[in-house]
């Protein structure tokens, strides 16, 4: 197991690096610059702000410069667009509030997504299955951009329960509809994948042997049947987290949280070469990292898996 | 222990006392009565760059920071000059020294007084390379003494044209006379600011924590991309005048949730979603508000030797220009108060009389008659249709206008029109490259004068992409520098630009906004909407 960590880790720091280096040229790729605009600055103007932020080197130099800064130092630079802050100001105040959001919007939609899967799947072709199902279904698609802008209607606007945006050091009012907005869709897959697997478990010959010696339908279910039948999704999970965690741009734009989502977003049109890295690597880290531990978690379900 | 319920009666009288009192404020001019809450609550569609009066570039950051700090000259609500930091100023004949009396009175929010040394170094500071100012490009507008030389970073920036004889007197020097230099003192780029913060605290001088300021409000809160908190500076030589103690900026990027939000009472000041205009000014008719912007929506031509053949020829872009019917635009797709344009100047613009351009006095049918002579006589019909490329920055609402123009030009023309859209800094590269055929243009003004558009068509202007170049209009735009009316050559040049038509005008842009009918105050009649909060006010409802 351990020689398992050593050897992901291993091969976690080349793929970082190759990310790395790839997003830098596909970035300076994309035309124009950080400080194209509509009035194009002056060739003095925009060479004082290029030797300023050293954009006048050549593209390699940039990026061994850049990285040398983030490994040495943990500096991921200036933003070119937000003047008064740094990059690492940027994440450090948008990251733990899509860690906020995020986290608890997983621990709904598999609160909720799974013992609706596993009900539907238990209570199979009964009026709670369908009902389980058809929830699962409408959450599905029902788009988080089309359930935010509702929600504020009427949570806002018709009821005046909860204030239509912000954060507020993410009080809970400002979480609500967050966080039911982006975990909808994610309990729904949650639920159907969790019914799928239930109930090809529950049609296996081990679960009929249980039955037939006699075994109460409590302990079958929970010693028996829940853990193989969590396999795909946890599966489903890892991949789930990391994208909760790192940001949603709708849940950003629509209930201006400041999130990470939306920077992310804003700065490949902006052409913030710092911000857009700096969020790269820290969503990609995080990938590899949630990765790596939904497959050790999958081998200490399934004892047909060891590494 | 007698005495404890009369102290509480005599406290209780006391609050009454002291509540009714605020209760009754009443505004000190006009006697309405004040609400009790002065806090101002508006919405920005994105977060402000920058709060740091040098290097800020957006509108919204400039009105923040129009309202932390002060510079030479203010605008009052009609967008007249009137003193701020300066009583007055005098120039000499040539127009090319001027004088600032700055007041004794004015003063930092540390405590500080305010001197003509602190406008030295923010000018300085602006034209500086080592600044990096997207915004340095005004100090070379504004023509001071060496700017060049400085910001290129040939001569020390001790050499820019700026000095302070003395503590409250400014003296600048000019390359050539400038009639309207007083008016560009109210841009943010030219406020002071204070050298000692800005040593000791570096880049973060601008935080909450650390931020001086002199204006009439203190930056209290900042939250990237979800607030920032304004309160009312007790130090500003006129506080007594202020009525709003607290203005709150949010960020919310979307304009329907802005909308949504604005109906449930947590905005004061919200945004009209797009295409909405009509259907909210009759629900709301004291709230929606449109007014004239200076700034215009047009179609450049790509004049260039990398341009269209067919272009090169003034009838084939007088028949499109004629060809297109600008009300079905500004009335049918718009709906928020646009104006039809024919001139490349926004008639709102100050000084600015809308020249009686042949193709603006006709009626649609008449230029859609002229249109189809004009595009048969350059050779083109049934036979040899014109076709071309008309590229846009991607939007839907660029992209309803490139429809409506595809069409016209179809039924009236003939003219068979491809679209393209492309993300704005890949447009902006390419219609800079001159890699287009037709292209979108928009161009809003830096300040209340015509030659801030009508320079953009100038032979040298690095803003010219469709690169459209006659000498007339250059030597008359030079010479317009130094007049003190220069009206008689901006008729001329859009009388020359109707019959050269390098450029489509489309129609002159319109701002709408959202505004409770509680806050007083409001700029309306200021083209350029520099709006100031010490101006606002809330009565009570």
């Amino acid at each position: 197991m351990i020689n398992y960590i050593i050897k992901r880790i291993g091969i976690a720091i080349p793929t970082l690096l190759i990310l790395i280096a790839v997003s830098f040229y596909l970035m300076h790729a994309a035309p124009g610059g950080p400080f194209t605009s509509e009035r194009p600055l002056p060739p003095q103007v925009l060479a004082n702000i290029e030797a300023k932020y050293g954009l006048d080197q050549p593209i390699w130099r940039q990026m061994i410069n850049y990285l040398w800064g983030v490994i040495t130092q943990f500096d991921f630079g200036p933003s070119y667009k937000y003047h008064d802050r740094t990059v690492n100001e940027i994440i450090g105040h948008g990251f733990p509030i899509t860690l906020k959001y995020g986290f608890w919007s997983f621990i709904v939609a598999v609160g909720v997504g799974i013992p609706l899967g596993a009900i539907a799947a238990i209570r199979k072709n009964t009026w709670i299955d369908y009902l389980a199902v058809g929830i699962s279904i409408g959450a599905q698609v029902l788009p988080n951009f089309v359930m935010a802008p509702l929600l504020i209607i009427v949570f806002t606007l018709w009821l005046d329960w909860l204030p239509g945006g912000g954060w507020n050091g993410g009080a809970w009012q400002y979480l609500i509809m967050p966080i039911i907005a982006l975990s909808t869709s994610y309990m729904a897959s949650i639920a159907r994948i969790t019914r799928s697997s239930m109930l090809e478990v529950l049609n296996t010959n081990y679960i009929r042997t249980a039955k037939s010696k006699g075994l109460p339908t409590k302990v079958i279910f929970f010693r028996h049947v829940l853990k193989p039948s969590l396999l795909p999704v946890i599966s489903y999970l890892g991949p789930a987290f990391v994208g909760l965690i790192t940001g949603s741009v709708i849940i950003d734009i629509y209930f201006s949280t400041g999130g990470m989502g939306y920077f992310f977003v804003n700065a490949a049109f902006n052409r913030d070469y710092s911000v857009m890295m700096g969020i790269t690597i820290v969503v990609g880290s995080l990938t590899i990292l949630f990765s790596l531990i939904a497959d050790l978690l999958y081998a200490w379900i399934d004892p047909k898996i060891r590494y | 222990m007698n005495y404890l319920p009369k102290s509480l009666a005599m406290g209780f009288l006391l609050a009454i006392f002291a509540s009714s009192s605020v209760m009754a404020a009443t505004h000190p001019v006009t006697g309405e009565t004040l609400a009790e809450d002065q806090t101002f609550t508006y919405s920005l569609l994105d977060e402000f760059t920058s709060v740091d009066p040098q290097i800020v570039e957006d509108v919204s950051g400039s009105d923040i920071v129009r309202d932390l700090f002060e510079g030479l000259m203010n605008q009052d609500a009609d967008g007249n000059l009137v003193p701020g930091v300066a009583t007055g100023y005098t120039t000499n004949d040539a127009k090319d020294v001027y004088t600032f009396t700055l007041r004794d009175n004015a003063m930092w929010s540390d405590g500080n007084p305010v001197t003509a040394h602190d406008f030295v170094y923010g000018w300085r500071r602006l034209a500086d390379p080592a600044t990096a100012s997207p915004y340095s490009w005004f100090a070379e507008i504004m023509a001071l003494e060496n700017v060049g030389a400085v910001m290129s970073g040939e001569a020390s920036p001790e050499t820019l044209g700026v000095s302070a004889l003395d503590n409250h007197t400014l003296e600048v020097r000019l390359t050539s006379s400038l009639p309207y230099f007083a008016a560009m003192t109210t841009h943010a780029s030219t406020y002071p600011t204070p050298e000692w913060v800005v040593r000791t605290s570096g880049s973060d001088w601008t935080k909450p924590e650390n931020i001086v300021s002199n204006g009439a409000y203190v930056l209290t809160e900042h939250i990237p991309n979800e607030r920032s908190v304004r309160e009312r500076n007790s130090l500003y030589w006129n506080n007594d005048a202020t009525i709003l103690e607290k203005v709150v900026a949010l960020v919310i990027n979307d304009e329907n949730v802005d909308f949504t939000r604005y109906l449930a009472n947590e905005l004061d000041k919200g945004t009209v979603p797009s295409g909405q205009f009509i259907r909210l000014k009759q629900d709301y008719p004291d709230e929606a508000t449109s007014f004239p912007r200076l700034c215009n929506y047009y179609m450049t031509f790509n004049l260039s030797d990398s341009g269209p053949e067919a272009f090169k020829d003034v009838r084939v872009r007088q028949a499109l220009a004629y060809a297109i019917d600008r009300s079905v635009i500004t009335e049918k797709i718009l709906q928020a108060g646009q104006i039809n344009a024919f001139t490349f100047t926004p008639g709102a613009t100050a000084g600015f009389e809308v020249p009686p351009v042949a193709f603006g006095q006709m009626s649609q049918d008449e230029r859609e008659a002229k249109a189809k002579e004009l595009l048969a006589d350059a050779g083109y019909g049934a036979g040899n249709p014109l076709s071309f490329e008309y590229i846009y920055n991607t939007s839907e609402g660029h992209k309803k206008i490139a429809i409506a123009a595809q069409q016209m030009w179809k039924e009236v023309l003939g003219a068979q029109v491809t679209l393209a859209n492309q993300e704005w800094k890949t447009f902006l590269k390419t219609r800079g490259a001159q890699g287009f055929e037709l292209a979108r243009g928009a161009w809003c003004g830096d300040y209340n004068e015509a030659s801030t558009f009508l320079d953009l068509l100038t032979s040298p202007s690095g803003y010219n992409d469709g690169k459209f170049s006659n000498a007339e209009v250059d030597s008359l735009m030079l010479d317009a520098r130094t007049m003190d009316d220069a009206s008689a050559n901006y008729t001329r040049v859009e009388e020359i630009l109707a019959n050269e038509m390098p450029v489509i005008p489309i129609y002159h842009y319109a701002g709408v906004f959202m505004l409770k009918t509680n806050v007083k105050g409001w700029p309306y009649d200021n083209v350029e909407q520099n709006w100031y909060s010490r101006n606002l006010y809330k009565v009570a409802k």
